[in-house]
């Protein structure tokens, strides 16, 4: 290199020696070389290298903490660097600037204005075609001041073509239609959930198939059948007790919500408010013969329709009645023969036992469609000779078939049972119970101890009361010369288990201990007791009814001697009441008349009295408190008997 | 169907009862005592408001449904009923 420089230099001395003429002069610092070094030839490689470049620039590394070399340098040698003013003359810049040149333009032909009329006028239209020429470039050139919108050559339109577009919101879009909803979903689960269902079902049966096939067609063309309104049956029921509950309003409120206050006043004494009445139009010339609630369905009862008049026998009704609906019955099942008694099956609440006065004795079931009974006796399974007068259902056997006894005037007790026979339920004489052969019964009434399940009484139209046993069927343990006249009414405490009620035609009521002989208690009434009746709440309570429309109810807990109640209930004075039935829940009773109408009533506070309990004590409840009272009574009878004797 | 009928028949002639309407799946009345126009505007009108109530009420708990819609007004009672897609409408006035 030095060598070059030294050549270089050479060549330029030796260019000024030529001007300056053949002078050596040797710089001091001149290299001294020997002649053979001076000849010694070096290669000289042209590169594009940048000798001013570093060769050794060094980096530190973070990684391997230490200075490295970098291995490119840079080769560039900047030799003159001049910055430019030349612009395109159609970029934007270069059009601006024109501008600016065309404005002093502009304003240099108003000052040649002025100037023009001072020159001859020949110059003037060259002037003012100059001064044209510049008009318009100035013309052009304040439009092209009106400078083009800047805008982005990407994403630009036109304002005034823009068409109203909402923002999307982000949300939901309420239509009514699209909500869905919690039981829309759950509808279509169902739906599903059947499918599947139907699924494994037709896997199972496939052998079946034809059937279903028949079945199917024979269900398309039912629906076919267009608008049918059996589809609103059930809504139809309901709107009919509606309807009912708002007419019947006050009866309803009434049964509900009413206690009389006045009975706070009346001392001891109570009323009865007559509530609905019930009454059926094809059954108006029958008396009600027979009253049973359905231990179930409290507000249902059977009503059993026929006659006493043994002239007037004809047909009779089973007739049902909710509480719910005074106005027409749920029930009609029409007879041939007067109905006497009925009883319905206190577990199995849709079986009634009935008995006619032709002997009969049938069995309905309210489950099934159809008027006639489900089971019927005939002459030959041994059917009465004389009317049924009652008709108890017993526990099941041990067999689990359902039972019952029914009684008749022809001097039997027969017990019946439905039996499996072949598949077929069948109604099967079982037993005969008493052989009239020992006495000649004519047995009226029958009542079944609730406790001791072979006890049963029976009452003859002679007036006197048997105390029989299931399993003692030829001798009686006990007879009881109870009245004097045909017994109406004999009835088991549904409490204490050793009391029980008769009443008779013969004006009177009484109350027995069935292992004393004598009469506990007697009540004469003043006309021919009905139906005698013991409350469900309490064990001294009882209702009787008579001949002369009225309703006596004594409670022996308050008064022993009088009826706290006696109330007349019937609108005209001729019409004989028949049978009375308290609810099993409700406060409330029904009674019955020989003019085919049933009046519920609803007892007062005073006639529900419960014991009132000291201050301090708890008041006990339960059955025990009953018989408790009853017992009470009951001693305080015997102790003077005891004393007498 | 004899049975429905005797009951609609009965309720009709029961004391207070305006009219009774069966409306239905597809909203047109196909029994009523009332008159055309006024059985059709209570049919259609009562229809809304009926899949209304029995939405809330099935939304509230899917397993639950309407049974009976009633509504009280200053001159009678309006029943409603919805029965497998029918409709049955009674018009009472309780206070006769």
């Amino acid at each position: 290199m030095l060598q070059d420089e030294e050549e270089g230099v050479d060549t330029g001395d030796g260019w000024d020696e030529w001007s300056h003429g053949k002078a050596l002069t040797k710089p001091a610092d001149q290299l001294e070389l020997t002649e053979a070094e001076l000849k010694e030839e070096i290669t000289r490689i042209l590169t594009a290298n940048n000798p001013h470049a570093p060769q050794n620039i060094v980096r530190y590394s973070f990684k391997e903490r230490s200075y490295k070399p970098t291995s490119v340098v840079d080769q560039m040698a900047v030799h003159f660097v001049l910055e430019g003013s030349l612009l395109h003359q159609d970029s934007d810049e270069a059009r601006r600037l024109r501008a600016k040149e065309g404005l002093p333009e502009g304003t240099e032909p108003d000052e040649e204005k002025p100037e023009t009329p001072a020159t001859p006028v020949e110059d003037g239209g060259e002037v003012e075609e100059a001064g044209e020429e510049d008009r318009p470039d100035s013309v052009a050139s304040k439009t092209d001041k009106k400078e083009p919108k800047l805008t982005n050559q990407f994403n630009f339109s036109e304002r005034a073509s823009q068409t109203l577009n909402n923002p999307l919101r982000v949300g939901r879009i309420c239509n009514n239609t699209l909500f869905s909803l919690q039981w829309e979903i759950y509808d279509v689960y169902v739906e599903e959930l059947q499918k599947q269902e139907k699924n494994k079902e037709k896997q199972k049966a496939i052998p079946s198939k034809k059937d279903n096939e028949k079945s199917k067609k024979k269900m398309m063309l039912m629906e076919t059948q267009g608008d049918d309104f059996t589809k609103v049956g059930k809504a139809s029921k309901i709107f009919e007790r509606m309807v009912n509950q708002n007419t019947f309003d006050d009866i309803a409120q009434d049964f509900k919500y009413f206690e009389d206050a006045s009975d706070e006043f009346r001392d001891q004494e109570g009323t009865l408010l007559p509530l609905w009445k019930f009454q059926y139009d094809k059954a108006k010339r029958l008396s009600v013969t027979a009253l049973c609630w359905n231990n179930k369905y409290q507000d249902l009862f059977a009503v059993g329709m026929g006659s006493y008049d043994f002239s007037k026998q004809g047909r009779g009704m089973l007739v049902f009645y909710s509480l719910k609906n005074s106005a027409f019955p749920e029930y009609i099942y029409p007879t041939n023969s007067g109905v006497l008694c009925l009883h319905i099956h206190e577990q199995h609440s849709h079986l009634i036992a009935v008995g006619f006065y032709d002997g009969c004795v049938a069995v309905y079931n309210l489950k099934e469609e159809g008027l006639e009974p489900v089971y019927k006796s005939t002459a030959k399974t041994g059917k009465h000779t004389d009317p049924v007068w009652q008709v108890r259902w017993q526990n099941d056997d041990m067999d689990n078939n359902h039972n019952f006894y029914s009684v008749s005037s022809d001097g039997r007790v027969v017990s019946w049972t439905l039996v499996k026979v072949s598949q077929e339920i069948i109604l099967v004489l079982y037993t005969d119970i008493l052989l009239a052969s020992i006495l000649i019964l004519v047995v009226q009434r029958l009542t079944f101890h609730k406790q001791i399940d072979y006890l049963f009484l029976v009452g003859t139209e002679e007036g006197k009361i048997h105390k029989c046993s299931k399993t003692y069927s030829s001798q009686f343990l006990e007879t009881y010369n109870a009245h004097s006249m045909a017994v109406d009414a004999v009835k088991w405490n549904p409490f204490h288990p050793k009391v029980f009620i008769s009443c008779s035609s013969d004006w009177t009521v009484k109350i027995w201990d069935h292992t004393i002989n004598t009469p506990m208690f007697t009540f004469d009434l003043n006309a021919a007791v009905g139906d005698v009746s013991w409350s469900p709440y309490s064990s001294t309570v009882f209702a009787a009814v008579t001949t002369d429309g009225t309703v006596h109810v004594f409670d022996l807990n308050i008064n022993k001697y009088e009826a706290i109640c006696q109330q007349s209930v019937v609108a005209k004075k001729k019409t004989k009441l028949t049978h009375i039935e308290f609810n099993p829940i409700y406060p409330i009773i029904i009674v019955g008349d020989d003019r085919g109408y049933v009046t519920s009533l609803k007892l007062s506070p005073n006639l529900r009295k419960k014991p009132k309990a000291k201050k301090g004590q708890e008041l006990p409840k339960g059955p025990e408190v009953e018989i408790a009272k009853m017992e009470k009574l009951l001693s305080l009878l015997r102790e003077p008997e005891q004393n007498a004797v | 169907m004899a049975e429905v009928e005797e009951t609609l028949k009965r309720i009709e002639a029961h004391k207070g009862v305006i009219g009774t309407i069966v409306v239905n799946a597809e909203g047109i009345p196909i029994r009523t005592n009332l008159d055309n126009s006024t059985a059709v505007q209570y049919a259609g009108l009562l229809r809304h408001l009926t899949m209304l109530a029995r939405s809330t009420v099935r939304d509230i708990d899917p397993q639950n449904d309407l049974i009976v819609l009633r509504i009280r007004t200053k001159k009678y009672e309006i029943m409603v009923a919805p029965e497998n897609g029918f409709l049955l409408i009674v018009i009472q006035n309780p206070c006769e």
